[in-house]
Formats: structure tokens, C-alpha cells, sequence
């Protein structure tokens, strides 16, 4: 189980995140509907360091962009999102 | 005298049974000491060929003296004999025999064992699944371990949580110096031990220098935790390890009513002390009882004071042996020879005749223990009459910790054996798991046959040898075909052996050929441990709606939805449920009724962008919604399809209620956050979930709106219209939604004040002639209308076109999932259609199948089914291949499952009142 520290909350266990998608399978709404699936099902799994969104649903439900290895599972960064992180 | 034995010391004070026999063991004996302190060597029948086995280990990589523990709910199987620790009362039985241990029919397999080699099951089971079906019940009989206990386990489990700095796994030497170490240097220290003492090799090798109980004491002073009993099972991400805790023996009868604890630990650093398991040497009849490890029969000299036979011959390929000679001399009895397979060794205690380059070739036994051995020293065979052959091909350093943190192994040829290398977690191993001592390889000197390996899988030499013939190369089939390191030991003293052999038939070396993986649990885990608290309907707490003691008085048929319960009816005079559910239909339809809604999923969306996240979000146009108006509005995923339906409200210039479907409401709290603060985090506007801040009751039929007016003394809205009101004093909010196909309203109220609202408008409702409904009525009354139902048509795969609801969709798009809504595919012809259907004779099956005719492929499938509420005859709802182009067909409803037919004419959906009069007043 991860350790994920949250930038709101700190160190906490993964059983308190949800997962929800890489960065890479974020779809613009705007997009066209190839550019949409191409996003959605074809991204690109590196076996190395990816981006990926997660939630800190059952704490304080903020979202976050952790860079974490697909190997290792060391997660390098994690940085906030969201409205108050565009503040 | 021969066999193992213990001269009684008057400590012989705890009581216990083996098969039905009744012994007497000392404190702090394993079950397995205790039976060979009685002189009880024969305690378990092979896995396949019935074998006799006895104790091979003095610890929990015992792959031969496996037995059942405890009695009734308490019952565990599969118990290794070195790792329960005697109780009184303690029932222990033998397993995987039958009528008795000693007298076992099945060990005729034994004598077909040139038949049952390898693969057998794979040769012989070719051919129809009718010969499987045959031979099936037999082999289920036949090979197996324990029988799974029938009855509930009584006991409770814990699960907890803990943090440390240093995490230390063992407590032998070099475990409790690291603990001590970093106790001293003002680290949290856990120190884990799965024996009850601790000591590790101390308990077999004393050193002067160590003693365990004072530096316990003195770690525990330093404020370190440490876990006896305790085995760290797994190492998983980030220095997670779970560690599991006997806080009683297997079987026992908790004094505090917990079995067991479940640890979850996140440790700063691990240090691993985990020591090495003894190889067994291969030599024909090495899985007979007195047939043990090295170091097992030193334990129990040293550990017990038993001694495991009373003519000992040693076969060894190190120095480690010689150790095990001088205690069997301590002990009073003999050694007869001590076969050493180099060339060289150390000096042998006085008494003791050591044959270098020597290797033992089989064995022979009686019932508890050897009566020959056979060695080939030199060139030549010899034979000695022995009782006890303690055997050491090595040392297997515990590396399963460190390979399940994702560590990397060292081959060390000289111990030839792997040792834990480079580690990505932050973790260590010392102590003798990193320096195993010398141990050259030895080639066999025995017939292969009868040289086991895995003795837990009865897989022997031969058995490697045949699969390697077979044309199995790599070490995962070997594996496979052989079940080689499987079942409850895993490997623990099999891997080494069956890899030495596979790599010496490929002529490569050992690290060449390659190592299976190790996964978590180290040992067996019990399944009561990882359910914790969970295994007693505790595993999500119960919610209950604002009103549910208020619905209770009523006495209802309950519905578990989502995470609450609803009443699905509430029966008067002795009806049942079909009969209820009818009669509060038909009270809808006439008069009026109503209903608990508090579950819909509710969300408050306010500030100026409020409009615009809601048009993302929905697939229906909002941002020309009227203040004091709302409208029915669907959300889709991103490839298109819909997910989700409710209705939006304008509440006020900036604020806007949208509901949604109860089952889905997590699913719709989740999506509108990524929505805003992922994909729009630049909106100005707030979502608020408010699904359980408000109760929610439904007002429905043709006097609802006369019932409103009295209770809030104001005209309520008019259809799809919203309005603030007074009821009962409380300040709600009414909606005009309809579900049933009623003139209707949605009265929202603050969950603390629900009650004397529902109690207001039931009052008056009742006065009415008007009564509550349930669930099933509202089903009724909705398949009766055409509503889809989340989860129902919309199943998922249905797009808004399918469902009849296209003309609805945002022209401009720009919402989420327009974009996949263009793919070609979710517009060509053969989707599956949202239809009403009608029968033409009976009761349409749920779930059943549309065909054309007998023998045809589906066209679709009836997914709700009711009869009508006010006429007679029954009709549903179904999705059929491009059904909105075939009303009017006949076709056959066909349920095989339900052994159910009717025929059905294919219409519109909206049985009742399709234009909507009834809406409006």
C-alpha cells in the first residue's frame, strides 16, 4: 500500500485515495471524437514515470497530480490541483 | 529403545489429544516436541501417495506434519506441528488419511507411485469432460490436505494500525542487537518474532554473551514494542508490512474474545533478521518418520529435551552437522556415523566415526522411526543400523521479505545458495540470511524415485527428471507441471533442491536457471484474519434515512438501496407483497400517496458559473432554465453512453439543485468534482452535495395538489416548477417532478425536522383516503409511465437515442461525452431501442429473451415487468434491436431459466397518458 503524501493533508495511506486517470487520458470537452478516444483508450502506459490524477477521497477530497514510477512505485512528486491550486 | 523420546521430568503437566489419544506435554512445547517427547513419530499421510510422515522441521517451513487443530467453528487445518504451541484440552488430528493414520487404505497409491509420476492428471484425463466427471470425485478424496471447518468461527479478529521508525523481523542474534541498536539510538522500534520466545538460533545455539530476555526488557524499556507470536507475512509499497499476531494458540478459546490481530504497519526502515531454512538432502526414503533436518534435531535436544532417536547417523555437506553431533552425544545417544560429503571437515566430537565423501544412498523405517540407512562412501555401500538420520544439505537464507519488497539476489556460490542483494524499499538484511555458511553441491546418491524434494507435494526427483524430458525447460513450468513449492509451504525446503537438480539436467548454473517469485503471506493466513471485524456484517456500517424509525412503526417490507434501506411496501391486513405494492398503486392513481425519496442523489451548484459547469455536466439544455423552473436532464460518460438521469432546478438567479439517482450518487459526486476541479477548475461556482442534508418525500396523484395547498397554504407550482414554501412550521422546498405519471411533488426538507413533515402530509393524505407507498408500487407506477431506471435500460450501453431521448439533447453540445456521441457506431442501425411491450396471453417473464420464433437468436431483452394498475393485463419494458421502427410486431418473450413464454406486441413505452394531461390541473 502507498504512502501518498497529500500537499493539503501530508503522509497518508492509499486507502484514503481513489485513482482516477494518467494525465494523459484527460479529455478536453471541445475535442473531437478521435482526439477523445485516442486519449481515452490509447495512452501510453510507459514502463517508467507517469502522471497520474488522484483524489484524496476519504480525507480532504482534493484532486492531485502524482508523477509516480510504474516499475518501483516510487512516487517522485505530487502536486496539488484544482481552483485553489490555480490561486 | 529406539525412536524419539523424553525422560519424564514431572513437568508432563498439560493435557492433549492426537487422534483420539490422550498425552501429557511440558510448558512452552510445540505440538510436534510433545509427540515426540510420547514417542509419537508417525503423524501425517503424503499429499498423493499416502506416504507415513513425520517431523522433519522444528519450525514453520515443516512441509510433512501437517494437522488439524481445534474442534467445531474453531477447526483449522493445514497446522504445521512445529508451530502450535500445546494447551490444555488441546485436540489435535492427523489429516489426509483414512480409516486410521497407521492403517491407510490409499497408501496402495504409494505402491502405483511409478503411475502417478508427474503430469499424471494432465496423461490421463485426456478426452471428453464426461471421463473428468467420472474420476473427479475420487481424486478430491484422495489428494488433499485438511477439510475446511463447517461452522462459523466464533472468535473475533482486530485489525490495527502501527507506525515505527525501525522495524526489525526476527529475534535471533543479530535481530535483537539491531533492535537493541536502534532502541538505543531513540528510534520507535517494533521487534517482530513469529515463535513465542524469543531467542531464534539461541534457542538451539546459547551464547554467553546474548541473552534474550534481558535485552527484550531492555528494548521494551527504550519504549520498543515487541510482538511475539507475530510473523510479518507481507512486505508490500512504501515500507508497508502486515504483520499477523496468534493472540492465542490455533484452536483455543480466546480469554478476551480475539483469535487473532491483523497489524498494518508503516515502518521508517525494515531490517530484516530472518535467518536460513536447512536443505534436506535427497536420498532414497528421505520422507520417512526420522528422517529430520540438522538443526531440527539439535532444537529439540537443546529447546525440549527430546531426544528424536537414540542411533543417529549424520549426512551433512558442512560444518554446521557437527554441532548437531555434539548435542547428540550431550544427550546420551549415539552416533553412528557422521557421512560428510567433502573430501575435509572440522574435527568431530570424541565418539563420533565421520566418513568423508560420503553420501547417504536410502533408508528403510518402521512406524516412528528408521531401522537402516544405506550410504555410498567412497565407491562402496555400507548399511547402519539407525533410528534417526539427521540430515543438512545447506542453508536457504529467508530472502521472501526482502524478494516481496522488490529486492534483487546474490548468488553465493560457495553456500550455493541465493542471498538478498539491492533493495528499492528501505530495507536491510543481516545476520545469517546474508553470510549462509559453506555448503559445496552434492550430486545424489540415491535412486531418484523415492528422493523426495517437495515432500508437502510429493514431488521427487524422478518427477523433476521426467518433466525435464517432457520438454520442461524453464523453472515456472517446472513448476506448473509438477507442483513443485506449491500448497502450504510454498518451497521452503523444496526450491533450492528441485532447482540444484533442474540446473544440473540443463548443464547450467543454479542462478541461470532461474527462481520463482515469492508472494505474501510468508506463512498461511488465516481467512477470519484478513475479514476482521468485517466477517460479522460490520464491514460498512448501516445508514439509515432520516425517517426510518418513523417508516418502522409501519412495519414495511424493507429494500436494501445503495447504502440505506427504503420500505418496498407496507402490507395491511395480512397482503403480500404483489397485493400491497398493487393497492398503493392503485391509491396513487385514484387519490394520492406518498413516499420516502430521501435517497436521490442531491447536489447544490451556486455562483455565476453555476450555469455552465451544469452544461458541462448534462446532457440537456440548462442555461435557458426559467428561476422557480426545472426539467428532467440526463449526464453521459465521456465515450457517449448515458450513466446517469435527474432533474435540475433553478432555485434562485445563481443557485441550481440537481438530483440524481440514488444507486449512482457517489458515481455522480465523484464525476461533477473531476468535472469542476479537474476539468474546469477555472469556473466561478461551488458543488455542494447535499444528498443527505435534505429527507425527501414525494406527494403524488390526482389530490396531491389540493393536499399541498391546505398543508402550505399556498398554490404550489405548477408542473416542472419549484417553489419555496412553509410545512409544519418548517421551511421546504417543493418541486413539481413526477415519476408515477401523477400530478406530483418533491417536498425537500432539512433531515433533522423531516419527521413532523412526513407526518403533516400523511395526516392529511390519509384523511384523503390517500396512503404511504413503497418502492414497488413506485416501480409499478413507472414501468406503467415508460421512466428509465439507472441501472435498468439504462444499463450502460444505451445512448440517449436509444432511450427515446434524443430530441432532448443540447444542440449547441459542448457537454461531456458529445464528443463520443458522434462516433458512427452509436448511431447505426441495430442498436438496441427502448420499447414498451403488451402480452397477448399472460405474466411477461423479467429478464426474458424477445425472438421472432422458437430456435431464433435474441433481438433483445425485457428488462422490467409489471401488470397494469387500474386495467387488466400485464406489460414491460424492454430494449429490442432497432425497436422504435417495430411497433406493432408480435414476438415471443422466452425466459428458459424460468421455464416462462408469452407473446407480446411491441409499442411505445408510455402506457399511460402520453401527452401528460394528468399534470396539469
Amino acid at each position: 500500500m502507498y504512502e501518498i503524501a497529500c500537499p493539503h493533508c501530508g503522509p497518508r495511506a492509499q486507502t484514503e485515495f481513489t485513482y482516477e486517470r494518467t494525465v494523459d487520458a484527460v479529455v478536453d470537452p471541445a475535442a473531437d471524437a478521435h482526439t477523445a478516444m485516442q486519449a481515452l483508450f490509447t495512452r501510453a502506459n510507459p514502463m517508467g514515470l507517469d502522471e497520474e490524477i488522484w483524489r484524496h477521497t476519504y480525507g480532504c477530497r482534493a484532486w492531485m497530480v502524482l508523477t509516480r514510477h510504474r516499475v518501483t512505485h516510487v512516487i517522485e512528486a505530487v502536486k496539488a490541483i484544482g481552483p485553489e491550486a490555480l490561486a | 529403545m529406539s525412536g524419539p523420546a523424553r525422560a519424564p521430568s514431572g513437568d508432563e503437566t498439560i493435557p492433549f489429544t492426537f487422534d483420539g489419544t490422550a498425552y501429557r506435554a511440558r510448558p512452552g512445547d510445540t505440538l510436534a516436541a510433545a509427540l515426540l517427547a510420547n514417542g509419537v513419530g508417525l503423524v501425517a499421510r503424503s499429499f498423493k501417495y499416502h506416504r507415513p510422515r513425520g517431523i522433519m522441521s522444528a519450525g514453520i517451513e515443516e512441509p510433512n506434519a501437517l494437522v488439524t487443530v481445534g474442534t467445531g467453528g474453531r477447526t483449522e487445518p493445514n497446522t504445521r506441528a512445529t508451530d502450535v504451541f500445546v494447551y490444555p484440552g488441546l485436540v489435535a488430528k492427523s489429516q489426509n488419511r483414512w480409516p486410521s493414520l497407521s492403517f491407510d487404505v490409499a497408501a496402495i497409491f504409494g505402491l502405483a507411485a511409478p503411475a502417478l509420476g508427474a503430469g499424471f492428471y494432465y496423461k490421463t484425463f485426456f478426452g471428453p469432460a464426461k471421463h473428468w466427471m467420472r474420476y473427479e470425485g475420487f481424486i478430491r478424496r484422495a489428494a488433499g490436505l485438511g477439510d475446511a471447518p463447517t461452522e462459523a468461527d466464533p472468535d473475533n479478529f482486530s485489525q490495527v494500525a502501527g507506525f515505527c521508525d525501525v522495524l526489525v523481523v526476527g529475534s535471533g542474534p543479530a535481530g535483537l542487537k539491531a533492535a537493541l541498536e536502534a532502541a538505543e539510538a531513540g528510534n520507535r522500534v517494533f521487534l517482530v518474532e513469529q515463535d513465542a520466545v524469543p531467542g531464534g538460533s539461541l534457542l538451539r545455539d546459547p551464547d554467553s554473551g546474548l541473552d534474550p530476555a534481558a535485552m527484550i526488557q531492555r528494548i521494551e524499556a527504550l519504549g520498543g514494542k515487541v510482538l511475539l507470536r507475530t510473523t510479518a507475512s507481507g512486505y508490500w509499497d512504501h515500507n508497508f508490512l502486515t504483520l499477523t499476531q496468534r493472540l492465542v494458540e490455533p484452536g483455543a478459546v480466546p480469554t478476551n474474545g480475539f483469535a487473532q490481530r491483523l497489524w498494518h504497519v508503516r515502518a521508517g526502515r525494515v531490517v530484516l533478521a530472518t535467518g536460513l531454512i536447512e536443505r534436506p538432502v535427497p536420498f532414497a526414503g528421505n520422507d520417512l518418520p526420522g528422517v529430520m533436518l540438522s538443526q531440527a534435531v539439535r532444537s529439540y535436544i537443546r529447546r525440549w529435551g527430546v531426544v528424536p532417536g537414540q542411533r543417529v547417523v549424520i549426512a551433512t555437506n558442512n560444518d554446521d552437522a557437527y554441532l548437531t553431533a555434539a548435542a547428540i552425544i550431550e544427550a546420551g545417544a549415539q552416533v553412528v556415523a557422521l557421512l560428510d560429503a567433502r573430501a575435509s571437515g572440522p574435527a568431530a566430537p570424541a565418539g563420533v566415526t565421520v566418513y568423508h565423501d560420503a553420501r547417504p544412498a536410502g533408508a528403510t523405517g518402521r512406524k516412528h522411526g528408521l531401522r537402516k540407512v544405506t550410504a555410498v562412501i567412497g565407491g562402496s555401500e555400507q548399511s547402519f543400523d539407525a533410528d534417526l538420520l539427521a540430515m543438512s544439505g545447506g542453508f536457504v537464507p529467508v530472502s521472501h521479505l526482502h524478494m516481496q519488497a522488490g529486492g534483487k539476489l546474490v548468488w553465493d556460490e560457495a553456500a550455493q545458495a541465493f542471498i538478498p542483494g539491492e533493495t528499492p524499499q528501505v530495507c536491510e538484511t543481516i545476520g545469517s540470511a546474508i553470510s549462509p555458511p559453506p555448503a559445496p553441491a552434492v550430486a545424489p546418491a540415491g535412486k531418484a524415485k523415492k528422493s523426495f524434494v517437495d515432500f508437502q507435494n510429493d514431488v521427487s526427483l524422478a518427477d523433476i527428471d521426467l518433466a525435464w524430458q517432457e520438454g520442461y525447460r524453464s523453472v515456472e513450468h517446472l513448476k506448473r507441471y509438477t507442483t513443485l513449492g506449491m500448497a502450504t509451504d510454498q518451497g521452503k525446503t523444496s526450491n533450492m533442491v528441485a532447482l540444484a537438480r533442474l540446473a544440473e539436467k540443463q548443464g547450467v548454473t543454479v542462478p541461470q536457471a532461474g527462481l520463482t517469485t515469492f508472494r505474501p503471506p510468508f506463512t498461511p493466513v488465516t481467512m477470519g484474519l484478513l475479514a476482521g471485524a468485517g466477517a460479522r456484517n460490520a464491514g460498512a456500517h448501516v445508514r439509515r434515512i432520516p425517517l426510518h424509525a418513523l417508516h418502522e412503526a409501519h412495519d414495511p417490507i424493507w429494500q436494501p438501496l445503495g447504502y440505506w434501506f427504503r420500505p418496498r411496501a407496507y402490507p395491511v391486513n395480512g397482503e403480500n407483497l404483489a397485493q400491497a405494492a398493487l393497492r398503493e398503486a392503485q391509491t396513487v392513481r385514484t387519490v394520492a400517496g406518498l413516499s420516502d425519496v430521501s435517497t436521490l442523489g442531491k447536489f447544490e451548484v451556486s455562483g455565476p458559473d453555476a450555469a455552465k459547469l451544469l452544461e458541462l455536466v448534462c446532457a440537456t439544455t440548462v442555461g435557458k432554465l426559467a428561476t422557480g423552473r426545472g426539467r428532467y436532464t440526463f449526464m453521459l460518460r465521456e465515450d457517449g453512453f448515458v450513466f446517469d438521469d435527474g432533474t435540475v432546478w433553478r432555485l434562485a438567479e445563481d443557485r441550481y439543485l440537481l438530483t440524481s439517482s440514488t444507486g449512482g450518487a457517489d458515481r455522480m459526486a465523484g464525476h461533477l468534482s473531476y468535472v469542476r476541479q479537474v476539468l474546469r477548475p477555472d469556473l466561478k461556482c461551488s458543488v455542494v452535495n447535499v444528498q443527505e442534508h435534505y429527507a425527501g418525500i414525494a406527494l403524488a396523484g390526482p389530490r396531491a395538489r389540493s393536499i399541498l395547498a391546505a398543508l402550505t397554504g399556498a398554490e404550489p407550482p405548477r408542473h416542472m416548477g419549484y417553489a419555496p414554501g412553509t410545512l409544519a412550521g418548517t421551511p421546504v422546498h417543493v418541486l413539481a417532478a413526477s415519476y408515477s405519471g401523477e400530478r406530483a411533488f418533491e417536498i425537500h426538507v432539512e433531515a433533522s425536522h423531516a419527521e413532523q413533515v412526513w407526518q403533516a402530509i400523511e395526516d392529511a393524505t390519509r384523511a384523503e383516503g390517500g396512503a404511504p407507498y413503497g418502492l414497488e408500487a413506485m416501480e409499478l407506477l413507472r414501468i406503467e409511465k415508460g421512466h428509465v431506471v439507472v441501472g435498468g435500460e439504462v444499463d450502460g450501453r444505451s445512448t440517449p437515442h436509444d432511450l427515446g431521448l434524443g430530441g432532448m439533447l443540447g444542440k449547441a453540445g459542448g457537454f461531456v461525452g458529445a464528443a463520443g456521441l458522434t462516433r458512427p457506431a452509436l448511431s447505426a442501425a441495430g442498436r438496441n431501442n427502448f420499447v414498451g411491450l403488451v402480452s397477448l396471453d399472460g405474466p411477461i417473464p423479467e429478464g426474458g429473451m424477445l425472438i421472432t420464433r422458437a430456435g431464433t437468436s435474441p433481438q433483445g431483452h425485457v428488462t422490467a415487468a409489471a401488470r397494469r394498475i387500474l386495467e387488466g393485463g400485464a406489460i414491460a419494458l424492454a430494449l429490442l434491436q432497432d425497436g422504435h421502427k417495430r411497433h406493432g410486431e408480435e414476438l415471443t418473450v422466452s425466459s428458459p431459466t424460468r421455464g416462462e413464454k408469452a407473446r407480446v406486441r411491441v409499442t411505445s413505452p408510455h402506457f399511460y397518458d402520453p401527452a401528460g394531461e394528468r399534470y396539469r390541473d
